[in-house]
């Protein structure tokens, strides 16, 4: 009986430890949560035109800027391991008229190993530098001119990215893209097989410890079918509605320079970048479609193009300047006779963007800015636009890629 | 073609030279591997001693680096979050994945001081991990050198028994060390400092220091001129002697301290090459020593 007595003792022992042993660490659905994080933005812009299309670029999308107090884009971002072979990640976007939209949703392997990376799902493409970054990394209120235009500001893509790092001292990385084609220039549309293609490479390398450098080529290749513009001026001096069907192939080309006394960058650094793209657009215009409209077909072909340059001074711990500059080329159309006297082949302007930044991050995880920018690119509306700007990120807070 | 193939033999010859790569986070965990592996390891450091190694940029140098390692060697307890995760990922190397035997953070071998009990961002840049700041106390280096001696062992077999020599070597020189640094810090116990950035808790810890406040108002959030004055306030009802920080660190909010409240601005080396004397690990705690002597005096 005593024994009995003294066995039961035991077991509840071991039970009550096993049970505070546990209360450490108990296993619960939670402890595999992944990481997740939340951006919220918001902008006042104070604008002395309505918001259009860079002249020339009638036939690109316009992604203007508000006027007043307006929520930016909030986003949600949630990621973690799958299993030893995959991560998951995605980013929601909060539309601030309500509704959510995907903003990357992709899976990437984590051991492939031999410098190999592959990325499948919604993702950001790696063409140029800026593209990959997400609005909250942007060092300026908006996107470069040329990004805005011929990217629609960020070239998503659903599809599979494959990347190879070079096993030499010295980064050189190549990648190829195959896509859907649904971020512009691309034109969504049912059918097997790729949509749209990217491919790129980029070098760099640190000399010393104060200096790194990155330079990059990309090219992106799609076929566009039925794309309709509307708005597009004519010779007559009429905004008509405009169908292009044909191939669009862009090269760009881009640098960042960065510098920092000791390589010390919570105290100060320069960072400077620049990137060009270049665009050929062949294929038939189809002028007018409206209803009533003139429906004349006829080959089309351009070569439009943009640059930016751009730095940012951290000159003291929390406190950035930053300037850019932008510029864009509509180029000289070659228009079919049957549209030569419809279709508008020369603008004869260059848009051009000159915006000075402030901003003042009061930690890691907080950022205020304003922003001043003259904007030129729309021939006789000169915009003199000023905007305050918040980017705040809560919970994980991810690493920043270079 | 001959170049080419010429430039192809240097680029394997450099690979195969050494045993072991290694790609250590920060010059500490680079000496110690060193000391440890000797020319049996050629050891890349991820940062210099006036970086802050929580912000680091995930610079296209230092993926090229992991792509080529066969060890990692860090701090962990989130010292790194901000770069090494995008580092290890874009290498596309297999081998350097958390949790395989080429990813080492050291900081789980060792006591963790300031862990937070709660945990908000509100309180400014807390490691949920306990303070990372490890290195300050060379007590730490000893399970941290056998952890990593064992790791060499592990991933370099052939060299087992050389790892395992170097390292009894350098236990029994370590423990000789500290038994000297103590002697020549017996003045230094009890001495009130002030810190700028919470990132001395290993070293107070060890030398029985008593640190009386800091500049920083929250740790990594810069000190503000209405919390500089707040610490002059403390100050004057609590002297210290000194104002410590790391060779990293903006030396100003240190120097203005120092400059009304009539003490020493101490800036330690931190870490090895954080100052000329800090040559190696044995120079880093001979230094930290004797600048803390000066400045106690």
């Amino acid at each position: 009986m005593r024994k009995q007595i003294s066995t039961r003792a035991a077991i509840a022992a071991l039970l009550f430890q096993s049970a505070t042993a546990m209360a450490s660490s108990v296993p619960t659905d939670n402890a595999f949560n992944p990481a997740f994080s939340l951006i919220l933005s918001g902008l006042y812009g104070q604008l002395q035109q309505t918001p259009s299309a860079a002249t020339g670029f009638a036939m690109a999308p316009a992604p203007g800027h508000e006027q007043g107090f307006n929520l930016g884009e909030s986003e949600m971002g949630i990621s973690a391991s799958i299993d030893p072979q995959f991560r998951g990640a995605a980013t929601l976007a909060l539309d601030p008229a309500g509704g959510v939209s995907v903003e990357n949703a992709f899976v990437q392997t984590t051991a492939l190993g031999d410098g190999m990376n592959l990325k499948f799902g919604r993702f950001f493409s790696g063409l140029g530098y800026l593209n990959e970054q997400h609005a909250h990394a942007w060092d300026f209120v908006d996107q470069p001119l040329v990004y805005a235009t011929l990217w629609e500001n960020q070239l998503s893509e659903d599809g599979v990215q494959f990347k190879w790092l070079a096993p030499t001292d010295t980064f050189i990385e190549l990648g190829a893209e195959m896509g859907k084609g649904r971020g512009f220039p691309g034109t969504e549309r049912v059918k097997n097989g790729s949509g749209a293609g990217v491919f790129f490479a980029h070098i760099g390398d640190d000399i010393g410890i104060e200096h790194s450098w990155r330079v990059g080529a990309s090219l992106h290749q799609t076929q566009r079918v039925d794309a309709e513009s509307t708005d597009v001026p004519d010779l007559a001096g009429n905004a008509v509605t405009n169908l292009f069907t044909g191939d669009s192939q862009t090269s760009g080309l881009d640098f960042v320079w960065k510098y920092s006394p000791n390589g010390n960058v919570r105290n100060s650094y320069v960072k400077f970048q620049a990137e060009y793209f270049r665009r050929k657009e062949t294929g038939d215009l189809t002028y007018d479609t409206a209803d009533a409209g003139a429906n004349v077909s006829d080959t089309f072909s351009n070569t439009q193009s943009g640059f930016y340059v751009q730095s940012v001074y951290q000159f003291m711990p929390r406190w950035r300047v930053g300037a850019r500059y932008d510029r864009l080329d509509s180029g000289i159309a070659q228009v079919g006779a049957l549209n030569a006297g419809n279709v508008i082949s020369n603008y004869a302007y260059t848009p051009t963007r000159t915006t000075l930044m402030l901003d003042y991050s009061p930690s890691e995880f907080s950022r205020l800015r304003a922003q001043f920018a003259n904007d030129q690119s729309r021939q006789g509306l000169k915009d003199n636009q000023f905007f305050v700007q918040y980017i705040m990120s809560l919970g994980a807070h991810g690493a920043h890629s270079y | 073609m001959k170049k080419l193939l010429f430039a192809l033999s240097l680029l394997l010859s450099s690979q195969t030279h050494a045993a072991l790569n290694v790609f250590a986070c920060e010059p500490e965990w680079a000496a110690l591997t060193q000391e440890l592996a000797g020319d049996k390891a050629s050891v890349y450091t991820a940062t210099g001693p006036l970086q802050d190694p929580h912000r680091v940029e995930a610079r296209p140098s230092l993926i090229a680096k992991a792509r080529r390692a066969d060890l990692v060697v860090c701090t962990g307890a989130e010292l790194e979050v901000a770069w090494l995760p995008v580092v290890l990922r874009e290498s596309g190397n297999a081998a350097l994945v958390p949790g395989s035997a080429g990813y080492l953070e050291v900081a789980q071998f060792v006591k963790m001081l300031e862990v937070p009990t709660r945990l908000d961002r509100g309180d400014g840049d807390v490691h949920a991990g306990g303070n990372p700041h490890i290195q300050t106390d060379p007590r730490n280096f000893l399970p941290i050198a056998d952890a990593l001696s064992k790791r060499l062992a592990q991933l370099d077999t052939s060299n087992a028994t050389y790892y395992q020599q170097r390292l009894a070597a350098f236990d029994q020189q370590w423990r000789a060390a500290i038994a000297k640094w103590e002697a020549q810090a017996a003045p230094l116990k009890g001495v009130q400092i002030v810190v700028q950035h919470k990132g001395f808790p290993y070293l107070s810890d060890w030398l029985e220091l008593i640190e009386v406040t800091a500049l920083e108002p929250k740790p990594g959030m810069e000190p503000s001129a209405a919390h500089l004055s707040q610490v002059l306030n403390t100050l004057q009802k609590q002297p210290a002697k000194m104002v410590v920080r790391a060779a990293y660190q903006n030396a100003r909010p240190s120097e203005w301290i120092a400059d009304r409240a009539h003490i020493a601005a101490v800036e330690l080396p931190y870490t090895v090459g954080g100052s000329d004397k800090a040559k190696d690990l044995y120079g880093l705690f001979d230094d930290t020593i004797a600048k803390l002597l000066t400045g106690s005096k």
